[in-house]
């Protein structure tokens, strides 16, 4: 097989695998430290039940995230030599920001986080958990800022095919940075509040009423409720940007073939490459026009412009579909739920029962947005500077072959051990219930009374 | 010689990458150390050889990040000719370290029928995690080489680093154990030292006759003058610590720190006799450090936020040390 395709496919699967997790320490860093700032505001220790059992998913989360960052930092080197060749002096200082300044933040302060809740003072164990939720948000600011610097780069000059920084605000601020940062913030919290409540509904239906289930399931549907309609109105304006600015992408998810007026969003399809158009088509009249330019004959750019040079039509195509869909039942399912628990004060069992797989949309829609955007970035590696095919390294295919089969095995145990040991400690959790709640926890330094 | 910006930069990054390197082997070693050393211990004693060391490996393990990214920062071109050509040592590093990573959370979390799963899972992670990176040393030692006397030669160096990392281990143990676990630890020291010294000195042996050009830089005049202090001074903290192992644990729990700072320093001193060993090249005979550099201007960008950072890293990871000093409890999360 190619060499570049598989370097493509392992380094796909190294780097989904790995976001799943870092798209949830992102935002449930910011949950515990809610938790933790209602229960000093409240003293009303359910909080710190919700927290101390949020908190041990955090690690476990944390450690998969960790490992399978560390391998990132390898791939680079292993499998595209080229990019760090031709790109090394912008994407270099970027990554070096994001080891530093974020990395570090998160991984020595989480041992106070996590272990150190009677060792140190209240006040300086919230300090910890502020400091590792802001750098798990610190890291996400600067890998974005390189992903977006991929897809529309700016602020650098070509010498000798290397490229050299000129201006590092025009490189950080590239054209789509504000909207795909934003895009990725919202698609952690959302990711981690349906995880939440995706957990605490099967805590609910295995018989658990204690209150700091029910604290954690309306934190977690009402957070949902609010970002949802956020992240629809965002999304909107990030696909305008990529329309303004790799219109080929926005022609490929929206299996457009012509350019012009008129144009109809589809709804089903199946496009065909090969006769450059789609099959057993499902359309609205003019909806593609209407989203994208705001009025009926706004002219969409049709994959007829692209031809040859625009990335392959069905994967975007029902990647973006995938990601959309989920995002609209997210959309119903977060609204009902938040009905029903803050007006009517309880849960039906059905939407219990609709809950519980809810907990994995966020990382569906999370990969496939992701797949959209990166595979919708083919042909080039870093857009109209790098040839994904020019960055590949001297590797044998037979080792990349033999290394992703491995790493797919890995990966696929890890991951059944991981759901395994969420849905363990989701039903450990509903068992125990709130036990009694510990003596108050004071301020002063040191003075934490002893476990138990 | 001239000394200006563009040939100052890319040694302090050298230095900086090296440094990262050296901080990762002392602190990461003791942590895979402990995870080899699982094989020998009981159900009781790996509850607390883990919470010795459950706060700080996140930090230890992101040392290694910052020294492969500097790597690949600061010597874009460097970073791709060495893990290309360590592509399948790479991978069994980082599987081992992946299985070593997770099996910290799922020994605790998971229900307690797959806990022995997760322990053997975190001493076969450990265990080739040491063999790799010893592996990938030796490689190197040798340029990169791949033929059959290289492979051989890298299964020595690997299995002598997993011999001082359980050496570390053992030591980190000596510090932050007390009781039957410290004997043993102690114990444990003494056999991972006859392993290191053993391989130590299979490794000097081989290492100039493998490498003629390391050879002349060890063996030529006036170098051997002022080089010879490096062997010297490693055998007596050697011979020093070899002697510690009968008199410890002493009464009171002195000096239970010492025999770690010992292997540290041994560590430190056997790290500088292999830069020299390789100055001024980063790819051995192939890329000298100014050749594989980044552009000066980037590499004042990513210098200059280490020179702020790296002080508060310092600052901060020892206050972590404070805050979990002492002997080691039972870890708990509330």
């Amino acid at each position: 097989m190619d060499p570049v395709l598989l370097s493509r496919i392992q380094f796909g699967a190294n780097i989904s695998f790995h976001i799943l997790f870092p798209t949830i320490t992102i935002a449930l860093g910011w949950v515990l430290l809610f938790f933790k700032l209602r229960y000093n505001a409240t003293r009303d220790y359910a909080w710190m039940h919700a927290y101390f059992t949020w908190v041990k998913v955090f690690a476990l989360t944390f450690a998969m995230g960790v490992v399978t960052g560390v391998t990132m930092s390898f791939q680079f080197g292993t499998n595209w030599p080229g990019y760090m060749e031709t790109v090394g002096n912008i994407a270099g200082p970027l990554l070096a920001y994001e080891i530093l300044t974020a990395f570090f933040l998160e991984a020595a302060f989480l041992g106070i986080m996590l272990f150190g809740f009677r060792r140190v003072s209240n006040r300086v164990h919230t300090l910890a958990t502020v400091l590792v939720a802001g750098g798990t948000t610190a890291s996400a600011f600067w890998i974005l800022a390189l992903n977006s610097w991929m897809q529309t780069p700016a602020g650098f000059e070509m010498r000798d095919g290397v490229a050299h920084a000129v201006d590092w605000w025009a490189i950080i601020f590239n054209p789509s940075f504000p909207y795909r940062l934003t895009h990725m913030l919202l698609a952690s919290g959302l990711t981690v509040s349906f995880l939440i409540a995706g957990l605490s509904s099967l805590r609910y239906l295995a018989g658990d009423r204690s209150e700091s289930m029910w604290k954690a399931l309306r934190t977690a549907v009402g957070v949902a409720a609010v970002l949802i309609p956020v992240q629809i109105f965002v999304g909107d304006q990030h696909g305008l940007n990529t329309l303004e600015h790799q219109p080929a992408k926005i022609a490929a998810m929206e299996a457009n073939w012509k350019t012009g007026g008129n144009v109809p969003l589809v709804l089903f399809a199946w496009p065909d490459e090969a006769t450059r158009e789609n099959h057993f088509e499902i359309a609205i009249p003019n909806g593609a026009s209407l989203i994208l330019r705001h009025h009926a004959e706004g002219v969409v750019p049709g994959l007829d412009q692209f031809e040859g040079k625009h990335p392959p039509v069905l994967p975007l195509f029902w990647g973006f579909r995938i990601m959309v869909g989920t995002g609209v039942l997210m959309l119903v399912l977060s609204w009902s739920a938040a009905f029903f628990l803050y007006r009517r004060n309880r849960l039906p069992q059905l939407l219990a029962y609709a809950l519980v797989p809810m907990a994995v949309s966020g990382w569906v829609a999370t990969l496939a947005g992701w797949y959209v955007t990166e595979i919708g970035r083919q042909p080039w590696l870093v857009t109209g500077v790098l040839l994904t095919a020019d960055a590949v390294g001297p590797v044998a295919g037979g080792h990349v072959a033999l290394t992703l089969v491995l790493y797919l095995a890995l990966y696929a145990a890890l991951m059944a051990a991981y759901l395994g040991v969420l849905v363990h400690l989701a039903l450990k959790a509903a068992k125990q219930g709130d036990p009694e709640p510990r003596p108050a926890v004071e301020s002063r330094a040191m003075s934490q009374p002893a476990k138990g | 010689m001239t000394i200006d910006w563009p040939t100052l930069l890319p040694l302090i990054a050298a230095g900086a990458m090296g440094a990262a390197i050296l901080v990762y082997v002392i602190l990461d070693g003791f942590d895979l150390g402990i995870g080899i050393l699982f094989i020998a211990a009981d159900d009781p004693q790996k509850d607390r050889m883990i919470s010795s060391i459950g706060p700080f490996w996140d930090a230890n393990e992101t040392w290694l990040v910052l020294a492969v990214g500097l790597l690949l920062v600061a010597f874009p071109v460097a970073h791709g000719v060495i893990l290309t050509a360590l592509y399948l040592p790479v991978f069994v590093l980082l599987v081992g370290l992946i299985l070593r990573g997770v099996a910290f959370d799922f020994r605790a979390k998971a229900p307690s029928h797959h806990k022995r799963r997760w322990d053997a899972a975190f001493f076969i992670g450990s265990l080739t995690a040491s063999l790799a990176q010893g592996y990938m040393l030796g490689v190197y030692v040798l340029g990169l080489e791949t033929g059959a006397g290289a492979v051989l030669f890298g299964l020595l160096t690997g299995v002598c680093l997993a011999a001082a990392y359980a050496a570390m281990g053992a030591a980190w143990l000596i510090y932050k154990t007390e009781g039957e676990l410290q004997k043993k630890a102690v114990a444990w020291l003494r056999s991972a030292l006859v392993f290191t010294a053993l391989g130590m000195a299979a490794v000097s042996v081989a290492t100039p006759l493998a490498s003629p050009r390391i050879f002349d830089r060890w063996f030529g005049w006036p170098q051997i003058l002022y080089l010879s202090p490096l062997p010297i001074v490693s055998a007596l903290l050697f011979f020093q610590l070899w002697r510690d192992t009968f008199r410890l644990p002493k009464p009171g729990d002195r000096h239970a720190l010492r025999p770690f700072l010992t292997l540290a320093l041994i560590f430190a001193l056997g790290f500088v006799g292999l830069a020299w060993s390789f100055y001024p090249f980063v790819v051995p005979d192939r890329l000298t450090i100014w050749q594989a550099a980044s552009a000066t201007q980037s590499l004042a960008i990513i210098l200059g936020g280490t020179a702020v950072v790296l002080p508060v890293i310092a600052g901060y990871s020892f206050y972590s040390y404070r805050v979990f000093g002492g002997k080691a409890g039972d870890l708990s999360y509330d």
